[in-house]
């Protein structure tokens, strides 16, 4: 039981990485795309990280460590990097309103 | 293969995690400023920490987590490390 619950947790990881990377691609300009590919990888993460937890439970305590690692370092780094896009002066996207759009 | 996960299990994780990388890839070589490609870097680090993770669990080995826990902490410094960088060029 716990193995089929540590497959599933290990493919809805899989799911949510392979679809941050696609919002990574889709998405219009730099703060979208960090937004996107970062937290939906960051969640990825986190449950693949589960998953390999629930296959190997004696291996809690590294794979707790490298999962306050990557809840620690994600949200530092794309932040770091958005105020270093904000100071070179790239400009975000402006939402566009035309009469399809509301008030 | 010595294996905590099935040949099917694998093939599955990897299906869905290899799009991931390409998609990050084409970010990585089209983005139009720095910060795009910095972005997909810093996304390609996650998912090859993640992918390092489940391969501890494919060779029931846990030396695997130590290097991805090592892996990530040099792709977070140098992630902040080019945002400096970018950052100080146009002040």
């Amino acid at each position: 039981m716990s193995m089929l619950i540590g497959d599933v947790l290990l493919l809805i990881g899989s799911i949510f990485i392979a679809l941050g990377s696609l919002g990574l691609l889709r998405m219009p300009d730099v703060y979208n795309r960090l937004q996107a590919g970062t937290k939906a990888a960051t969640l990825g993460t986190l449950a693949i990280l589960l998953g390999v937890g629930f296959h190997h439970p004696d291996w809690w305590a590294k794979l707790l460590v490298i999962a306050g690692f990557v809840l620690f370092t994600n949200p530092v780094g794309s932040s770091s990097i958005a105020r270093a896009a904000r100071i070179a002066g790239i400009e975000p996207v402006r939402a566009r309103h035309d009469e399809h759009s509301g008030p | 293969m010595v294996s905590g996960l099935s040949a099917l299990q694998l093939a599955a994780a990897a299906l869905v995690l290899i799009p991931g990388v390409g998609l990050s890839m084409v970010r990585l070589f089209r983005g139009p400023t720095t910060p795009d490609r910095v972005a997909a870097a810093d996304t390609l680090g996650v998912i090859t920490t993640a992918g390092l993770a489940g391969l501890a669990a494919v060779f029931d080995n846990p030396i695997y987590l130590d290097i991805a826990l090592v892996y990530g902490t040099l792709a977070f410094v140098g992630t902040v490390a080019i945002a400096r960088a970018i950052e100080g060029n146009r002040q």
